[in-house]
């Protein structure tokens, strides 16, 4: 086997082999630990940046392996599995960096930090799953990976929570599980292709084929946080802030969202999925979705709550993208895939520096923040400027896409429900803002466990993190038309897409 | 050619003699060793049989129909290699176990000994009436077992198992007669041909009832499992991994056997559907039950009454008419046989370990365990996800292939089945690990364990897990003829 071949396999292992020496860790030795997880990331993003270059100069980094006679595991590392992986590789080494300060002093560290790269093990086999299988094992070994990190306190609201997640994951997988052996029924062993594989079928099957596409997004949904699935996403809220970060704007909702990209794009062809009129349902759905939590977001106090109600919302931007047929559509909501997960991470990130600085958990408890905590404060506005779609921000490319997707669709209906979104976004976004910077600090803050350092306002790893994201945030938006932003390569994907 | 068929009959024999003439509780590194050997040996026998194909082999010089004769071919080759993987890591635990907790170790190694000596004539046997004399002594083996740990209430489940196991064995030994009354002969070489050829008689079709109840009773097939949980959760650690894990196997290989070989001209559709929906049945209420109880063990043991049902819908599944679906669903039984007999084996070992270290066998005492004994409960949580079956193990090959089976053959109903026992043995698996990330319950104080007790039962997880990447090779085995 050549050396491309085994690319795809090192990238896993640059998780999960730290991951699997952490676990055996006493719990004393931080150093050592914090070395594997810090090695571990930065051979990652090595590895990845040799395959973008790689992918950018016609190389392709597959790797198969028979499970069963007819039933390959595949990894390939194609343009939009390396966009997943990118923006998962990037992040999970920020959200390393935040996790070490966040945690440090307390409890089964070994065990957190074990999982957690076992996690982004999961997501990147996630994004590299060459097909529907391969898809599959991933995406239940993320539900497994991450019930740990979602019930790590041990807490009965913890357990409780941890309860629900898996009653949605482990159904929705089963759902799903059934859809695909039912695909590979008709279709027998397929990989993902440009442009689709269902077609060959013809539309004697459209009946089938419908079902089975429902099931598929049934079981996708449950993690993409679709309304009436979405149940599960505020209640594990409780999870450390690190892990929330990961599940909102990596791992979890977004393999969801990256599945039904798949389906629809490289199973189904958007083409074939707009004939078995499959493209309608699902965009209504995602519409409902949007205004649902953003709705919800205006009523809660609790600010991970509101945060969460955000993320239902905006992660169906990207299905709603996948919906509207025509590459600006594709491009917006592809693209939304990388903006919602920097800009979404780091409002988590800066909600756990609130929490843990100062011990403010509720919007109503924010007054005055921005003058003691000056650097958080501004990354957290920079992100939830960018959540509005303001100008300069990587929001306002998605939504400039999308929207000029849904004009090219013909669904004006769709141009109007994405202006009522952003109201709904600066209406629970703006009165944070406003409490943050407009209005007196009380005396004195509710718990403050960390002191302001001279110009370190809290911990210096818990703030680099979301000023870097928060910085990426506005590069992606100013410097969209260059060729190492974000749009640049979604753009090269949907290309791809659709001139198969 | 070496053959290494006699060798493992009469290794485990001597095992057997030799430790029950060196006393109470010793010998324990002389079975290690050995099992060592007839590891190896196994493994020698199914690369023959992969190479050669199955091959008859005639006891003493003296075949069918006048002497005994053994038989080995694919099948035979994985239950052979599956025992011993499962017995060996067992054995080491077993040691460790008993050092700690001398309750159950009196007769412990040479039972063993004879226990394996039994399921390996039984799984090479050629003969219904040679098969009945191996399923006595396994019974019998395996009562002991269970008696020996010497409390009141293993005594009552040892005796109510005993007269399990004799009933069964009886209806069994029944229907041979019936048989060789009919027939003249034992040898299944003789009576297959026989029962194909001639009219089907109402002696044959009588037999084939009682054989195959007998072993459905020894099986513990819903609504005869009435009798595991009470056996298999009140022995101690090692033997309810023994007893969930193989001998339970041994009986549904002979009616594996039995069903597709010598009474394949009598069964009908309608007998496989039934099968089935005990299967499915079982699958359900066995998953309600395990999730109803408050003692570790006796979850472990309801939750093997619910797999076990999953082995049963290959019946129903093998009707199907569509080519592939058929054969997938041989595989697919035959993965989850494997795989369930590695992940109860380390799950129940698992479970030995948490009892031993809380002092009392109750799931609200595990609080806490994921703190002290983190490497049993990772043990258990990969058990587990064999049980529920989902990727990368063994047990989701199984279900993989089981459902693949259903799906081409429009099978629907048994798809429902499947997906539900996923899910509820799922409820039953993290009813456990949930109670160990919450805090210990106050005034708990966990013993600690010595870490070979630890070590074997990850191993047996571990492979369990991994075994989903290793199937070509036992499929391979599988379909050697």
């Amino acid at each position: 086997m050549n050396f491309n071949g085994i690319l795809p396999l090192l990238v896993l292992a640059s998780s999960l082999v730290p991951g699997m020496i952490i676990f055996f860790l006493p719990e004393s030795r931080i150093r050592l630990r914090t070395t594997l997880n810090l090695t571990g990331a930065i051979l990652k993003l090595l590895l990845i940046g040799y395959m973008l270059w790689g992918v950018q100069h016609d190389q392709s980094y597959v790797f198969r392996y028979n499970v069963l006679p007819d039933l390959e595991l595949v990894f390939k590392a194609d343009a939009l599995a390396l966009l997943f992986v990118t923006l998962s590789a990037a992040l999970w080494f920020l959200t390393t960096l935040y996790a070490i300060g966040y945690l440090e002093g307390s409890p089964h560290r070994s065990r957190f930090f074990g999982f957690f790269s076992f996690c982004v093990t999961a997501t990147v086999g996630v994004a590299m799953a060459g097909n529907l299988f391969t898809f599959f094992v991933f995406y239940e070994l993320l539900t497994l990976s991450t019930y740990p990190l979602v019930v790590h306190r041990g807490t009965e609201a913890a357990i409780r929570a941890g309860n629900i997640y898996l009653v949605y994951t482990l159904a929705g997988g089963a759902v799903f599980l059934t859809g695909i052996v039912w695909l590979y029924g008709l279709l027998g062993q397929v990989e993902f292709t440009h442009g689709g594989v269902a077609a060959t079928l013809g539309l004697e099957y459209t009946a089938q084929l419908q079902v089975i596409f429902l099931l598929l997004i049934a079981g996708l949904g449950v993690k993409a946080a679709l309304v009436p699935l979405h149940g599960w996403l505020p209640q594990a809220m409780i999870a450390p802030a690190p892990v929330s970060a990961l599940l909102h704007a990596v791992a979890v909702v977004k393999a969801g969202a990256f599945g039904i990209i798949r389906i629809v794009y490289e199973v189904y062809g958007i083409e074939f999925a707009q004939t078995l009129n499959l493209l309608m349902p699902l965009a209504i759905v995602a519409s409902i979705t949007i205004i649902w939590g953003s709705l919800r977001a205006l009523w809660q106090d609790d600010l991970k709550r509101r945060l969460a109600y955000s993320t239902i919302s905006q992660v169906s931007y990207i299905i709603l993208g996948v919906t509207l047929f025509g590459p600006a559509g594709t491009i917006g909501g592809v693209v939304h895939l990388v903006h919602q997960g920097i800009m979404k991470i780091t409002l988590f990130f800066c909600a756990g520096n609130y929490a843990e600085t100062l011990g403010i958990h509720k919007i109503s408890e924010m007054n005055g923040a921005g003058r003691r905590m000056p650097w958080t404060s501004i990354a957290f506005s920079v992100a939830a400027f960018g959540m509005m779609g303001a100008p300069l921000t990587a929001g306002y490319i998605s939504k400039l896409y999308l929207i000029q997707g849904a004009e090219m669709a013909e669904m004006v209906w769709v141009s109007w429900m994405l202006t009522a979104s952003g109201l709904l976004n600066a209406a629970y976004f703006l009165p944070i803002l406003y409490r943050l910077w407009f209005i007196n600090q009380p005396q004195t803050w509710l718990q403050e466990r960390i002191r302001a350092q001279g110009r370190w306002e809290t911990h210096g790893l818990l703030l680099i993190p979301p000023v870097v994201t928060a910085a990426v945030t506005l590069g992606a938006g100013i410097f969209a038309d260059t060729g190492w932003s974000p749009l640049f390569w979604v753009k090269l994907v949907a290309e791809m897409e659709y001139l198969p | 050619m070496f053959d290494p068929v006699p060798w493992l009959i009469l290794l485990p024999l001597a095992w057997g003699c030799l430790t029950f003439l060196a006393g109470i509780g010793r010998g324990g590194r002389l079975v290690v060793a050995g099992l060592i050997i007839q590891l190896v040996l196994t493994i020698i026998l199914a690369r023959q049989i992969v190479m050669e194909g199955a091959r008859h082999y005639a006891v003493g010089g003296w075949g069918a129909p006048l002497g005994v004769d053994l038989y080995v071919d694919g099948l035979t080759g994985i239950m052979l290699l599956l025992t011993h993987v499962v017995a060996l890591p067992l054995v080491v635990y077993a040691r460790a176990y008993f050092s700690s907790q001398a309750e159950g170790a009196s007769y412990f190694w040479p039972l063993t000994c004879f226990l394996l000596a039994a399921m390996n004539v039984l799984f090479m046997s050629a003969d219904i009436f040679n098969i009945y004399v191996t399923l006595e002594l396994l019974g019998l083996a395996a009562v002991g077992l269970v008696a020996a740990a010497g409390s009141a209430g293993s005594v009552t489940a040892a005796i109510r198992y005993l007269l399990v196991t004799l009933l069964g064995s009886g209806a069994y030994l029944m229907g041979v007669a019936l048989l060789y009354g009919t027939y003249g002969s034992v040898s299944l070489a003789v009576l297959e041909p026989l029962l194909a050829t001639t009219e089907i008689s109402a002696a044959a079709c009588l037999a084939a009832m009682l054989m195959l109840a007998g072993l459905l009773l020894k099986t513990a097939l819903f609504p005869f499992h009435f009798w595991l949980p009470p056996a298999h959760g009140g022995a101690p650690a090692p033997v309810s991994a023994l007893l969930s894990a193989l001998v339970i196997k041994a009986s549904f290989y002979l009616i594996l056997r039995l069903w597709f070989d010598l009474f394949a001209p009598l069964v009908t559709t309608q007998a496989a559907q039934l099968l089935g929906g005990l299967g499915a049945a079982a699958i359900l209420w066995g998953s309600i039950l395990a999730f109803n109880q408050t003692r570790l063990k006796m979850l472990v043991a309801y939750s093997t009454v619910a797999q076990i049902g999953y082995l049963f819908l290959l019946f129903p599944l093998m009707t199907s008419a569509i080519p592939g679906a058929a054969e997938s669903a041989m595989q697919g039984g035959v993965m989850q046989l494997v795989a369930h007999a590695l992940a109860k084996a380390a799950m129940f070992a698992a479970a030995g370990v948490m009892v031993l270290s809380a002092g009392k066998d109750d799931i609200a005492l595990l609080g806490g365990m994921s703190s002290h004994l983190p490497l049993t409960l990772f043990t258990f949580a990969l058990a587990g996800i064999t049980l529920m079956g989902l990727p990368p193990s063994g047990g989701f090959i199984a279900k993989w292939l089981l459902i693949d089976s259903a799906v081409s053959g429009g099978q629907w109903g048994w798809v429902v089945v499947m997906i539900l026992g996923g899910l509820l043995s799922a409820a039953y698996v993290f009813k456990v690990l949930r109670q160990a990330f919450l805090p210990p319950v106050a005034g708990i104080k966990f013993k600690p364990v010595i870490r070979m007790l630890e070590w074997p039962a990850f191993l047996l997880a571990l492979i369990s897990l991994l075994l989903g990447f290793r199937s070509v090779e036992v499929l391979n085995l599988l379909g050697a003829a």
